[in-house]
């Protein structure tokens, strides 16, 4: 939902980043407002996921240039706990399998450090049984995922699901969702993708990164933005994603050519 | 890592590290004869025990140091420590108002408060400072049960006729080098004893406390319980940082009759030295239980922490029909820690069973070995043994080695091992923290996760406690 007077959330300028020297990111700029849904298109190696892992700050990412500004904040000078207590979401490709720890208790002590720092008080035991319970039907997920080690040995799917739970339990500001859709069956994608429109809110925005157009049908976007190496090349509506769908991304190697960087 | 990083954190103050400022009656270093004597004679033994050390100091002699163990240390030194110091005080404590309150101040700084008014509220504890026990706490409840719990010297006094017939039936005075030479010199440690169809009405605890710097500390253990009786019992042992490394040689004896069960627990948390490796505790220990009865059952349970070096083998030996040994450990070893630690479960009688599951989590430049022995005998018929050993590498530095040893003499038993070696993630981590939980809290909880299996096993006012010590020993060494 786009309002012209919606407060500025996340302000992305001219960013650039490395991994091991390597730049991956040369000059992102993107600003997302409240309400706002926002997709992110691009192939492999684009620079689509190292940028969700750089607005969430893991450590292997350096950032270069530029500045990012998350309510009145500089972002980048966050550790990643502080960013997730703040508000910031990322909702992982991959998630990680964590062998011994209960997934009860690690969204336990996660919702809690989320909520400490809205000024909500801590739930006890009890109280966030029943609170998660209730979260658990924003992705029609079995209870008895809780009561394993987190991810161990989860499906894809069920990854993916136990990850929108999360953001059910966070409540964020700026979720990021890092190729929600990939391994997930029409099925699953219809219920991944039910659970982060019944969270999207006039208060808070969502950053789609996605190969495919198969999950902006779920998910309508406000504006779509394609990344080719390592910056924004082309802004526009959702009906970009179809003409994406369409044409491939042959274009933005012509592109990439007469501007000499493909 | 950005602020949280490595290596600041790692020097993390070893909380127990302080000196207690105690006037204390020591004997010269050294080691001879007339030393064996001279401890024998201040604590008044009767002739027995005189020549139990007098055999095991003749026998220490003539034995070598062993070397099989993945350590590498320097050479110690046994005529440059001393071999008995205690704290100066009053011959004999009636109570505890009469123990010097700067010991009991000391204890209390530990956490482990022995006064009436303070004192934990369902756990007996044994206090040992150097080489003598200071205080114990409940015996008089105990002994309303008949359960003997004092300090081995009062034991001595008290209950000769126990000591003579125990005392080295599970570890002879000459069964390996260092129980030798604990044999011979040991000065203090608890005995305890559960006659027959007790069971012990509460949690019993020692509490080693090593304080003089050039002071070797060899305690001596003894659990008895009788027929169809049960104990749980709890160790504890902290040291202050000194820069020189002290000699740590105990030596524990288990031994169970029928339908009689011991749960031993540990948490060994003696000083480790610095990040450098300078300083810490050498710990030499043997540790040995005899399932004697039928169906009776002996559980080890440790939480190895600190020292420098660690070399340990808490063993069942399965003797009657039907018993069970279970061994659960966690050892960590962090900077340049070395342990070398596991095991021995020898099937005697018919349809014995044993559980080992090993928990070794190495980080810094330390190493990590799990050693373990299962036997099977030629008349264990039926035997079982399940073992299951994990590691848990932090960093890129750290070694962990897994060296089992299975004997069996009889074909109708089972052997089962699992054994996996892991490492702590840069995205494990990552992902814990992007969810807001802190990066220390993170470690923790993966940690605390991984072992588990052994934390389960350990008595419900200590577990939390160990969860809480490994947390503290892993600060900032991951990243």
């Amino acid at each position: 939902m786009i309002r012209p007077d919606a407060e500025l959330l996340l302000e992305i300028n001219d960013l650039h980043a490395s991994v091991e020297d390597k730049p991956i990111l040369n000059g992102v700029t993107l600003h997302l407002k409240a309400g706002e849904i926002h997709a992110v298109m691009g192939r492999n190696g684009s620079g689509k996921s190292t940028l969700s892992k750089v607005l969430a700050g893991h450590p292997a990412y350096r950032v270069t240039s530029g500045s990012v500004r998350y309510l009145g904040r500089d972002l980048l000078e966050l550790e990643p706990e502080e960013r997730s207590r703040l508000g910031i979401f990322l909702g992982f490709q991959y998630p990680i399998e964590i062998p011994g720890v209960s997934n009860l208790e690690f969204l336990r002590v996660s919702t809690n450090a989320r909520r400490q720092n809205k000024g909500q008080g801590e739930l006890d035991t009890f109280d966030f049984d029943d609170h998660v319970r209730e979260r658990l039907q924003v992705v029609q997920m079995d209870p008895a995922f809780l009561e394993r080690s987190v991810n161990e040995g989860f499906s894809g799917g069920e990854k993916k699901r136990n990850e929108i739970l999360q953001m059910a339990l966070l409540d964020p500001v700026v979720a990021i969702l890092d190729e929600t859709d990939s391994g997930l069956d029409i099925d699953a994608l219809r219920i991944v993708a039910g659970g982060v429109n019944q969270l999207a809110s006039p208060d808070n925005c969502t950053l789609l990164i996605t190969h495919y157009q198969r999950l902006l049908d779920e998910i309508i976007p406000d504006y779509v933005h394609v990344m080719a190496a390592g910056r924004i090349l082309r802004t526009g509506g959702s009906e970009l994603a179809l003409e994406l769908e369409k044409t491939g991304y042959d274009w933005v190697d012509q592109q990439l050519a007469a501007e000499g960087v493909g | 890592m950005t602020s949280t990083s490595t290596r600041d954190l790692v020097s993390q103050p070893y909380k127990y590290g302080f000196v207690t400022d105690i006037e204390t009656d020591k004997i010269a270093k050294g080691l001879s004869e007339e030393v064996v004597r001279l401890i024998s004679s201040k604590k008044n033994e009767p002739e027995f025990l005189l020549n139990f050390r007098l055999k095991a100091y003749r026998h220490w002699l003539k034995l070598r140091e062993p070397n099989w163990a993945e350590l590498g240390y320097n050479e110690i030194n046994y005529q440059d420590i001393v071999y008995y110091a205690a704290p100066k005080q009053q011959d004999k404590k009636k109570s505890l108002d009469e123990v010097d309150p700067k010991l009991l101040e000391t204890f209390e700084k530990l956490g482990i408060p022995l006064s009436e008014q303070k004192r934990l509220s369902n756990v007996a504890v044994d206090a040992v400072f150097d080489s003598v026990s200071i205080a114990t706490t409940y015996k008089e409840k105990l002994a309303e049960h008949g359960v003997v719990f004092c300090s081995f010297s009062e034991a001595v006094v008290e209950h000769p006729e126990l000591i003579e017939k125990y005392l080295g039936s599970v570890v002879p005075s000459n069964d390996n080098y260092f129980a030798a030479l604990n044999s011979a010199v040991f000065s203090d440690g608890s005995f305890v004893f559960i006659p027959k169809g007790v069971e012990c009405p509460m949690e019993l605890s020692t509490y080693f406390r090593i304080n003089s710097g050039d002071t070797g500390q060899f305690e001596r253990t003894l659990i008895v319980a009788e027929e169809g009786a049960s104990v749980s019992y709890l160790e504890g042992c902290t040291a202050p940082m000194f820069d020189t490394n002290q000699l740590h040689a105990a030596v524990v004896e288990l031994v169970v009759l029928d339908d009689a069960s011991i749960k031993y627990s540990t948490v060994q948390n003696w000083y480790a030295g610095d990040e450098n490796g300078i300083g810490g505790i050498y710990n030499f220990v043997t540790k040995r239980g005899q399932c004697r009865g039928v169906r009776s059952r002996i559980s080890w349970t440790q939480v190895e922490t600190g020292s420098a070096i660690t070399w340990k083998y808490p063993s069942c030996v399965l003797q009657g029909a039907d018993s069970v040994g279970e061994f659960y450990s966690v050892a960590l070893t962090n900077n340049r820690q070395q342990a070398d630690t596991g095991t021995k479960m020898v099937h005697i009688g018919p349809r014995t069973r044993s559980t080992i599951v090993s928990k070794g989590i190495s980080a810094g430049q330390s190493s990590n070995s799990y050693r373990g022995l299962v036997q099977v005998g030629p008349n264990a018929k039926g035997a079982r043994n399940y073992s299951q050993c994990d590691s848990m590498l932090i960093g890129d530095q750290a070694a962990a080695n897994t060296y089992p040893y299975i004997r069996s003499q009889q074909p109708q038993s089972a052997i089962e091992h699992e054994a996996s070696t892991c490492r702590m993630s840069e995205d494990q981590l990552f992902y814990l923290q992007s969810r807001g939980i802190g990066f220390e809290e993170a470690v923790s909880m993966m940690v605390s996760g991984f072992c588990r299996d052994v934390f389960n096993q350990l008595p419900m006012e200590f577990a939390a406690e160990a969860d809480k010590l490994l947390a503290l020993k892993l600060e900032g060494s991951v990243g």
